[in-house]
């Protein structure tokens, strides 16, 4: 029989509000097994682990039950607590008595009720819970970045500056993501590129920095400190090593008619290709879908014009495996698809573009070279409506809740390039609300008003309408003057939601990191642990966390580094003690826990055994505990429940529902 | 059958095989049941006709253990089971020889009964070699005759279908006996609201007395120690503690067969209170089709069951409801 403490935390008022403590305590002394039981205001504090510390030397306490908040909060705190006690870590349970209780009830009564019945749970448990030890696992000291555009550039330099090797898988042919495709930046205004591409640069030239372009991540295996992964590179069809990057095949390429992903399709490319004049490496791909050769077997007059002799068609997807310690996510975003925003007239007119757009169009580097123009027509408008929160802040589901948060500051931005580029163009933009937190921000904001005269109208657009004359007629509201509002624009800018980048939820699954409805990257706490994954080893940077700007980005970037810097910088790690394991008598050998296991932590082995007198080789589950992260999958598909989880054994569970339905 | 016979006489002799796995003729002229056979003389009682229901691939678990090959006779259905025992590591392809012998429908004697069919004692026209379409019943009443169609287990209506998934070779024709839609007494009961559900299964289930040949006949409850016999688990306990849990039994057996259950229907055929056992089964065969695409467990030995494989396409359980 246990002998067990438990202790109740008042948290302050965070729980001792809501719930009787004091009834607590007295209900848990009535529990099989309980041979002590108090309550104090802060049980995480020092003097209420000094508590826990003396009843153990006083009452000779074999488990411990803390009743407070998470145990993702402070389980970590009072397993040491116990250790220093002299009783084994794993002999505490927390019952979550602040998040599952008192925070969420109100009548003092019932939660009391409740934080009794969540006590006896925890108490139940506890009575059967063994001591239990943790192993070590070794770290291999490089990481993976995932994305290679400023955040997972910035994270990988900010590691290898640290000393540590970093590998940069990307999924294009160039480092560089979407800050390589923005014109100026705000609130500065500085050009994107001539701060971006140094950091390119910087990225490629480090010695300790490897970077896969135009690769993709497809398989990780392993656990923190020890991941394995296939990284597929794609056939390039063009020998890196080779390639001087002269740019002649991209020139003599008859095939040119491909959409350019880095001008969002507003122009076309060569089926050979590097997507813009600054991309890293600059080798470039054959785009195999638009390829005559590919296509049709004729052609090959890029391998005729190149020098150095790199066209290598018969190029095939390489697997490369890699260890790796760390994994930062940084796959970034793109904007939504806008099928279900017919009322903006987006696909029926090229005069209605969205802002990602407009940034490759003001760009020199474009498909107008930087000329303002219509698409339609080429001419200079005069007119220029702007439409805020497109697919932002959505009440119903054809778009995302939540604000997409750089827009009105980018159309601030772009109000004012235009204004100042071309002061006879009228600019007015829509908006529900301009949000400018941030440093300088509202200042820049200001500035496009004040000084450059850009006609803000609080109200949201109902419709486009593409008119006979070419010109797209705005239909919108104005709040503040309480009126309808018609307008004749020559060019009308979407400012287009941004979304995880659709790859996102690959990565997500092959990482078992979780996502959130908008496929966003959830952190393990929302306020204390922002660049971490719940999934230990998994580091989140940019904005496949949360909408971002860039100086956001990089600071978060930064973040991610560090811990991931943290962990590297470690030689081996303790590994969790509930890890699954098979009970070799009752073990069919069925090979259903290994097909579930997402760690491939399962083996099987015919070994001899002695059942009850039958002495047969039989195939039986071994369970590797390095590999083991106790997700408990085998234990639930074991059909012979010959599959337990040690520390939450299908006897500890059961215990556990039977107390709270008792 | 004599082919078969012969067929098992001379795989014996030659050494192939060192028993033989079929059925023998039992008490009664409908109720021939699962044997050994060791020798020529031994194979003179071996039967095989409609009323061989039992499926014997469960039968090779054991046998996998023991010296030498077992010709085993698998019917089509049976074969399915069989593949998903490999699939398991349950039993041992190596070990068995296996005959797909020719089914054209089993027979449920108790159809026979409900036709006012009593005092039998022989029943023609239900040999393999036979039409399969009437058959003659001696009775102490005299001579009576039944359509074989309307005498045949459930689960024959809605065959799988006359192809072996496995076998080594084929003796004796098949014939598709489906006439029914599989899912169309699963259907109806989905349709019924949660207390006609309720109630139809109580009912059903209340008379129950745990007699466990459900659990003992199942190709797919074949663990070494079942949770109902364990001591290791609260489960043998539970299943006796008062009626509602009595029922459990049945609807955890579901859970634990679910993804792995071929729908051989050897549950219901041996249930001696006709309680329709297969129905839990198939609730969950047709919401495994429904969400992750057809599946069929025996189908093949590889392939990995829905609900322990995952693939990017699978459906998030809590969008289930939607897809619906």
């Amino acid at each position: 029989m246990q002998r067990i403490g438990v202790f109740v935390c008042h948290c302050g008022s965070n729980i001792a509000a809501t719930v009787d403590v004091k009834k607590v305590v007295e209900m848990a002394l009535l529990e099989p097994g309980v041979v002590h039981a108090e309550d104090y205001q802060y049980m995480c504090s020092e003097a209420g682990q000094a508590k826990i510390l003396e009843a153990v030397k006083e009452k000779g306490l074999t488990g411990i039950v803390v009743c407070s908040c998470s145990p993702r909060m402070h389980e970590a705190t009072f397993r040491k607590a116990a250790e220093r006690a002299g009783v084994n870590p794993y002999m505490v349970e927390i019952a979550n008595i602040r998040e599952h209780c008192s925070w969420i009830h109100k009548d003092m009564e019932e939660a009391t009720k409740k934080a009794v019945i969540l006590a006896r749970a925890a108490i139940a448990k506890v009575n059967l819970n063994a001591p239990l030890q943790p192993g070590e696992s070794r770290v291999t000291k490089r990481a993976l970045v995932i994305g290679g555009g400023i955040a997972g550039i910035q994270t990988a330099i900010d590691i290898a500056d640290a000393g540590y090797e970093v590998d940069i898988v990307e999924k294009t042919p160039s480092i560089g993501g979407r800050m390589s495709q923005l014109d100026k930046t705000f609130p500065t205004l500085d050009c994107s590129a001539c701060i971006l591409t140094p950091k390119m640069v910087e990225a490629s030239a480090h010695e300790k920095i490897n970077i896969y372009t135009y690769s993709e991540v497809e398989k990780v295996t392993g656990f923190v400190g020890d991941f394995t992964v296939d990284i597929r590179k794609k056939a390039r069809s063009v020998d890196m090593n080779k390639c001087t990057g002269c740019g002649v095949c991209q020139e003599k390429c008859p095939s040119k008619k491909a959409p350019s992903e880095f001008n969002r399709g507003l122009n076309t490319r060569s089926a050979i290709y590097t997507p813009f004049a600054q991309a890293i490496p600059n080798v470039p791909v054959i785009d195999r879908d638009a390829c005559l050769k590919f296509k049709t077997g004729k052609c090959g007059l890029c391998e005729k014009v190149c020098q150095a002799g790199a066209i290598d068609y018969a190029q095939q997807d390489e697997i490369i495996t890699e260890k790796y310690g760390a994994i930062v996510v940084a796959t970034g975003f793109d904007t939504i698809k806008l099928d279900k925003y017919d009322e903006y007239a987006y696909s029926q007119s090229k005069d209605v573009i969205t802002s990602l757009e407009l940034e490759r169009i003001m760009n020199a580097a474009g498909p107008t070279k930087g000329h303002l123009e219509r698409l339609s027509d080429g001419k200079a408008p005069k007119e220029m409506v702007f439409i805020q929160c497109v697919g932002s802040r959505c009440a119903d589901n054809r778009g995302k809740s939540y604000c997409s948060k750089i827009c009105c500051m980018y159309t601030a931005k772009h109000a004012m390039l235009i204004r100042d580029k071309y002061p006879d163009v009228n600019v007015t933009v829509f908006y529900i609300d301009v949000r400018t937190p941030g440093k300088n921000f509202d200042e820049f904001y200001r500035r496009a008003v004040e000084e450059y005269g850009v006609n803000y109208i609080k109200g949201q657009v109902g419709k486009v309408a593409p008119l006979p004359n070419g010109k797209l007629l705005v239909q919108g509201a104005d709040l503040i003057d309480n009126k309808q509002i018609l307008k004749e624009a020559d060019m009308v800018v979407l400012a287009t939601a941004i979304e995880p980048d659709p790859s996102v939820r690959k990565i997500a699954t092959m990482l078992t990191a979780s996502i959130d409805t908008n496929n966003f990257l959830t952190e393990a706490h929302p306020k204390l642990r922002p660049v971490e994954s719940p999934t230990a080893g998994v580091f989140l940077s940019g904005v496949c966390q949360g909408p971002k700007d860039i100086p956001e980005t990089v600071a978060q970037a930064g973040a991610a580094a560090v811990k991931a810097i943290g962990l590297l910088a470690k030689d081996k790690l303790m590994t969790n003690p509930c890890t699954a394991k098979a009970d070799e008598l009752m073990c069919n050998g069925c090979s259903t826990c290994a097909n579930v296991c997402p760690y491939g932590a399962i083996t099987y082995e015919v070994k001899q055994v002695n059942d009850h007198g039958i002495r047969e080789d039989r195939r039986i589950a071994v369970v590797n505990n390095a590999l083991c992260q106790g997700c408990g999958a085998c234990t639930v598909v074991c059909p012979s429940g010959a599959m337990d989880l040690q520390g939450f054994s299908n006897r500890q569970i059961l215990a556990e529902v039977d107390a709270i339905c008792r | 059958m004599q082919e078969l016979v012969n067929r098992a006489k001379e795989l014996l002799a030659d050494g192939t095989v060192v028993r033989v796995l079929g059925w023998k003729a039992g008490d009664l002229p409908y109720n021939p049941e699962p044997a050994y056979f060791t020798s020529a003389e031994e194979l003179d009682n071996f039967v095989y006709n409609g009323f061989c229901g039992a499926n014997l691939s469960k039968y090779m678990i054991e046998a996998s253990k023991l010296e030498g090959k077992t010709m085993v006779c698998l019917k089509p259905c049976d074969t399915y089971s069989f593949n998903q025992l490999i699939k398991e590591h349950r039993v041992d392809r190596e070990k068995a020889y296996i005959v797909g012998v020719g089914c054209k429908g089993k027979l449920n004697i108790d159809k026979i009964k409900e036709k006012g069919i009593k005092g039998i004692q022989s029943i023609s026209g239900a040999e393999m070699s036979d039409a399969c379409d009437t058959l003659t019943i001696q009775t102490l009443y005299g001579e009576k005759t039944c359509s074989y169609a309307e005498a045949m287990l459930e689960r024959c209506h809605v065959c799988k279908g006359k192809e072996h998934m496995i076998y080594d070779e084929i003796i004796g024709e098949s014939k598709d006996t489906k006439d029914a839609e599989r899912f169309a007494e699963v259907e109806r009961i989905e349709a019924m609201s949660p207390e006609e559900k309720f109630a139809f299964f109580r009912n059903e289930l209340s008379k129950c007395i745990r007699c466990n040949a459900c659990r003992n006949v199942c190709p797919a409850c074949s663990c070494r120690k079942c949770v109902f016999d364990s001591t290791k688990f609260d489960t043998a306990q539970k299943a006796n503690v008062d009626s509602f849990e009595e029922k459990m039994f049945h609807i955890i057996r579901a859970f634990h067969v679910a993804g792995r259950c071929t729908d051989c229907g050897e549950c219901s055929r041996v249930c001696p209170q006709g309680i329709p056992l297969h129905l839990f089964n198939r609730k969950f065969i047709k919401d495994i089709n429904e969400f992750y695409g057809e599946f069929q467990a025996g189908a093949d030995s590889e392939a990995r069951g829905p609900l322990t494989n995952f693939t990017f396409e699978d459906c998030e359980p809590s969008i289930v409801t939607e897809r619906r």
